[in-house]
This record gives C-alpha cells, sequence and structure tokens, in this order.
C-alpha cells in the first residue's frame, strides 16, 4: 500500500516535469541533533519563479534553500529540482548541483585563482568545458556583472560588491536553472549593496528562477513574484508582495516587518 | 584666504587647501629610511645602544678569528697532519681534499661513479619544473620528474639492461644523504597528504587507520625504527627473500616523515573556510576534484613552513643511518678520524659536514621563502 503511494507520487513528479514546478518540496524536517531546524516545510517554485525568503535570525531560511542542493541534508520529506529526487544517491546530487547555483553571504571566492580562473573552473572540470570556450563565456558573463577588467585580478584585490559580482558571474558560468542566494548583500558594505542589487535586478530580468534569502525588503517588493516569511522553522506565511507588506495576516508576520520597515 | 571657509578655526594655524583638495605628502625622513631604522631598531633604549654595542664587540672578537683559522692560515694541500701544520696553524683542509670522494661516493666502485653524477645531473633538471611553473612543456616535463625516482634507482643499483649491478651496501658518504632525503622528500608529502585527507574522512575505518598509524609514527623514536627495519623486518618476509637494507631504510624513514607531514597539513586543511567546501560542493565538484583544485592549493601554500620544516628534519635525520651500519657522509668523517696519519683533526670533519648541511638545509628554507612571495594573493 505504502508503496503504491510512492510509486504514485514519484509518477505524478515524473509527469509535472513538462509542467512548470521546477522546484518541490514536500513534508521536509530537518533536525540537528534533537534541535528541530525546519518544520514541515512545503513549497513548489515554478521556473522562472522569483521568491524572496525573509525572517527573523535563526528562523531556518538558510537552512532551507541550503537543503535545496543538499549543503545540508534532510531527514524526512521529499525534495525534487527538475524532476529529480534528492536522494542519498551521489548520482542525483550531482546532477541537481549544476543545475542550481548559488550565491553565498560570505562570496567563496577561491582566493588561490585569478577571477577568470574562479569562473571557468565550474564549465571545465564539471561540464568539460573546453578551456578557451569556458574563458569566453566567462568574459562574457563578466562583462555582464560589469567587471571584465578585473578577470586578471584576485579576488583579494577586489572590494565586496565586486567579489560578490564575481560570485554571481561564476555560478552563471555553469548555466544553470536555478539560482540560490543566501544573504548575498548582508557581508557588504552600505555603498556596495547597491551593485550587488542592481545586478541581481538584471538577472531577474532575464527570466531566471530565483531563490533569494535576503532583508533588502526593497528587493522583495521590486523583484519577487512571491515573498515568504519564516519563523521558527517553518513557513508562516507567503504572498505576492503588495498584499504581504500592505496587509500580512499573521501576527508574528506583522511584528517582523514593523521591526524591519521601522529604521 | 582658503581658510575664510572654515571660520572655526583656530586663529594662527592656517590650512592651505579646501576641504577633500589635500595632495599626498611624501612621508618625513623622520619615519622612514635606513638612519630611521638604525635608530628605533638599534639605538631606541639605553638596554639596546648597550646590547648593540655588545653585540658589534663580539662580532669584532669572533669574526676575524675565524676568519683567520677557517681561510688565511689555511692549509689546503699537504699529506699528512703534520704536513699541514708545518704551512700555518690554521685548518687542515688538505684532510678532507684527500678524502673527498670518499665523502661524496662512499664505497661506490670507482670506475661506475659517472653513474651517480649522471643522477644528480638528472635530479637537477627533475627539480625544475617542479620548483619553477614558468617553464615551458610543464606538463610533460613533471611526467619526468614523477619517473625520476625510478631513473635513479635503475642508474644507481644497476643489474639490469646492461649497467653493472652495484649492491646498496656500496653506498654512502654524501650520496648515501641524498638518496634517503630525495627519496623520503618525494614520497613523504603525498602519502602526507592522503593520511591527512583519512583523518579528516568522514569512513569510520579509513580515519581509524590514519589516526592509529600516525599517532604510533609519532610515538616511537626514528632510531627505533631503523632498528626495526634493520633487525626485525625480515622475520616478516618469507625466509630466503632478500628485502634490500637500504630499501627497509628508505620506507621507514618516509614513513617516519610522512606521519608528521600528514600532521602539518592537517593544520593548513583545518584553516580552510567551510565556504569553501560549500562553494566547491555548490558548484558541482566530485570530492577528488575540490581536494585538488580548491582545498589542498590553499591548505598547501598555509603549510608550507611545517612542510619544509618537516623536510629540513628529515634530511638532517639521514645521518641516523649510522645506527645500523651505513655510513652516510657524516660516518665517513668519523671513520676517517682514525687514519693515523690524519689523527685530532675532528674539528674540520664536523665544520666541513655541519658546513654541507647548512647549505643545503639553508636553499631549502629560501626557496620555501621565495615560494610562499610568488603564493600570496592577498593584497
Amino acid at each position: 500500500m505504502a508503496e503504491t503511494q510512492t510509486a504514485e507520487r514519484t509518477g505524478s513528479i515524473g509527469s509535472s516535469k513538462g509542467s512548470d514546478d521546477i522546484i518541490v518540496i514536500r513534508n521536509m524536517h530537518k533536525w540537528y541533533g534533537d534541535f528541530h531546524v525546519l518544520k514541515n516545510i512545503n513549497l513548489t517554485v515554478k521556473s522562472k519563479e522569483r521568491i524572496v525568503v525573509c525572517g527573523p535570525s535563526g528562523s531556518g531560511k538558510s537552512t532551507m534553500i541550503r537543503c535545496i542542493n543538499r549543503l545540508e541534508e534532510h531527514q524526512q520529506g521529499d525534495i525534487f529540482v527538475d524532476g529529480i529526487e534528492l536522494t542519498n544517491d551521489l548520482k542525483n546530487i550531482d546532477l541537481i548541483r549544476r543545475e542550481v547555483g548559488m550565491v553565498f553571504q560570505h562570496f567563496n571566492l577561491f582566493p588561490h585563482l585569478s577571477v577568470l580562473e574562479n569562473c571557468t573552473l565550474g564549465p571545465i572540470w564539471v561540464r568539460q568545458t573546453p578551456k578557451k570556450e569556458a574563458e569566453a563565456i566567462a568574459m562574457q558573463y563578466l562583462e555582464r556583472v560589469k567587471i571584465p577588467e578585473q578577470a586578471l585580478k584576485f579576488p583579494g584585490q577586489l572590494s565586496g560588491g565586486q567579489q560578490q559580482r564575481v560570485a554571481i558571474a561564476r555560478s552563471l558560468c555553469m548555466n544553470p536553472k536555478i539560482m540560490l542566494f543566501d544573504e548575498p548583500t548582508s557581508a557588504l558594505d552600505p555603498e556596495m549593496i547597491k551593485e550587488v542589487l542592481d545586478t541581481m535586478i538584471e538577472l531577474a530580468d532575464t527570466g531566471m528562477t530565483m531563490l533569494v534569502v535576503t532583508h533588502e525588503m526593497g528587493f522583495a517588493k521590486t523583484v519577487a513574484d512571491r515573498v515568504i516569511f519564516m519563523d521558527g522553522g517553518e513557513i508562516i506565511e507567503q504572498n505576492e508582495p503588495n498584499p504581504f507588506f500592505e496587509n500580512p495576516q499573521h501576527e508574528r508576520t506583522k511584528l517582523f516587518l514593523s521591526q524591519i520597515l521601522a529604521h | 584666504m582658503a581658510n575664510s571657509h572654515n571660520p572655526d578655526m583656530t586663529p594662527g594655524l592656517t590650512n592651505a587647501y579646501d576641504p577633500g583638495e589635500h595632495p599626498d605628502w611624501p612621508a618625513p625622513s623622520s619615519v622612514k629610511g635606513p638612519v630611521h631604522w638604525i635608530k628605533t631598531n638599534l639605538f631606541g633604549s639605553v638596554t639596546n645602544t648597550l646590547l648593540t654595542l655588545l653585540a658589534i664587540y663580539l662580532l669584532y672578537k669572533i669574526i676575524p678569528a675565524l676568519v683567520q683559522w677557517f681561510f688565511v692560515d689555511a692549509a689546503y694541500t699537504g699529506a699528512s697532519r703534520k704536513e699541514c701544520e708545518a704551512q700555518a696553524g690554521g685548518a687542515c683542509w688538505a684532510f678532507i681534499g684527500s678524502r673527498l670522494q670518499l665523502f661524496i661516493y662512499g664505497f661506490y666502485p670507482e670506475v661506475q661513479r659517472l653513474r651517480v653524477n649522471l643522477s644528480v645531473v638528472l635530479l637537477a633538471a627533475a627539480l625544475v619544473p617542479i620548483l619553477f611553473d614558468q617553464v615551458p612543456q610543464r606538463g610533460k616535463w613533471l611526467i619526468y620528474s614523477a619517473l625520476y625516482p625510478f631513473i635513479a634507482a635503475w642508474l644507481l643499483v644497476g643489474g639490469i639492461g646492461g649497467l653493472e649491478y652495484v649492491p646498496t651496501d656500496k653506498f654512502g658518504g654524501l650520496m648515501l644523504n641524498v638518496v634517503i632525503g630525495v627519496t623520503g622528500i618525494a614520497f613523504s608529502l603525498p602519502i602526507g597528504i592522503c593520511l591527512a585527507l583519512g583523518r579528516q574522512s568522514h569512513l569510520p575505518i579509513l580515519r581509524i587507520v590514519c589516526v592509529a598509524f600516525i599517532e604510533f609514527i609519532r610515538g616511537v623514536p626514528l632510531i627505533t625504527l631503523l632498528f626495526v627495519a634493520a633487525v626485525m623486518l625480515s622475520y616478516f618476509v618469507p625466509p630466503g627473500t632478500n628485502f634490500d637494507l637500504l630499501v627497509r631504510m628508505l620506507i621507514m624513514v618516509t614513513l617516519f616523515a610522512s606521519g608528521y607531514m600528514a600532521e602539518v597539513i592537517r593544520g593548513g586543511l583545518q584553516a580552510i573556510p567551510k565556504g569553501q567546501y560549500e562553494a566547491a560542493d555548490s558548484m558541482g565538484l566530485k570530492y577528488w576534484q575540490s581536494m585538488r583544485l580548491i582545498v589542498l592549493p590553499q591548505a598547501l601554500k598555509i603549510s608550507i613552513p611545517g612542510i619544509v620544516n618537516t623536510f629540513i628534519a628529515l634530511y638532517k635525520d639521514t645521518t641516523l643511518v649510522i645506527v645500523i651500519g651505513r655510513l652516510d657522509i657524516l660516518g665517513i668523517g668519523r671513520s676517517s678520524l682514525a687514519d693515523s696519519k690524519w689523527q685530532g683533526l675532528s674539528t674540520e670533519v664536523y665544520v666541513f659536514v655541519a658546513v654541507f648541511f647548512f647549505i643545503s638545509c639553508f636553499l631549502m628554507s629560501r626557496y620555501s621563502l621565495y615560494l610562499e612571495k610568488k603564493l600570496h594573493t592577498g593584497h
């Protein structure tokens, strides 16, 4: 009985591959030891959808998006990315990681490689792109994030904003279908936040599927198709940006918004 | 006047530039230059001044006397100690000169010594692509470097392909030090890397084996391991098989250095932020790819001082082979002292051996500094 159920489920996902659901998370739970970090997460992301995830620190929002590319392991529930189920099968994990780019709070550029080498590493070693071709693609993306002139420098010689734009270009070089952003502007000086947000807005305009954990509510209002509010490891509320900000339904959402918009 | 922009300015102080217009001025001589350096570093305080003067006095006493003994009063020719002393009262380098061949080649057959020289030349050629990355055709050249230990082993031991067989107990002197040192260095680094990675592994059995190995090696003196190599290992091989003593020593020295190397590299691995692993993972790199391309280049760079430290220690430890009856450069020196013609010249022998080791180790340490500078990519 249980088996047929699972089979049906997988079947429905397989058939939904043709539809727009690129990420499906169902009844997902995660624990750190005894600590229940993520509680019954259900989330479906359509292709080209732009989602902003917000919430107080420790609410599990980073952990949730890190589960999508298996930087964190979930213990219960299902995650499907582009029709592939995320299990302990390393093959599936590799397949999913090729399709999912990630931008981190602390950039995580490789300091021993030049900007260009940072961008070509993935295509060359994971996608077996010839070096010349990978470099041409990398230069194209570096131009798109407006720093082609820094290509031969090392990350340590760039400003924070420039490093984060390189990190975005590096992810794009893998030609991903989905981009995850884990607080991409939180480690930046105020005057550099705008250049990174502008890059992300341009990326959104190209139709990329984006999941962004951020405290930048301005970005959420202008770019997001949907805003998700998390607290205590649960998705409390989700809505389109206008009703979400104008008319929050849940008490905790109201409290959070009043705190974050007060200053 | 420019200072009229600022009505609050204290009277008497002038500001020649508008706000935001101040150019960069050169630093005053009181904060830079050789005079400043001498002033702050050598004569900064009364104690410093006294210590500086004392040091100058000691150098004045020691250096000329040393130069006198080393060079000015030294005898470079002569057939015995008496002849040396007849020339001058300084060092008797004639003694070293008369035995130089023995110091370098040990008991390697005289007619075959060209093979040793050739392997040194080939060693230099093998080192070039390892030490410097800007050489043409580096990839192909490195393949040769990886093959070099086997080429050298064939050249030195022979027995195959028309080369006369030279048993390894004929190896001695400087040549023995270099053979053991180069083998130990060449093999302890990769083994050490594997042990360090194994110690971090999520696979419990692999981790336990690596930890046990490292802790065992670190807990046992090298001399003990060499005795084990000389005496006990023959119990473990089937009777009748000839397991060469030199090979046993090479294995022991290499394993010993690997244990230390693993710990040095583990220190480097721990300094790599978690974000680097995550960035590599999220890109889809496989374990060995992310280790080789991302983690190890950074970890090894951080570990360079410790790695070279281990290399130098290993190189100097090659003199310990004396305890199992092999005569390296130090052993040859000690046995030379027994010669009645040259009795009492131990200072010259030990100075010679010390200078030899100092030069080799100093070169290694300078190279490591060069490498650290070259790999520095921050600001």
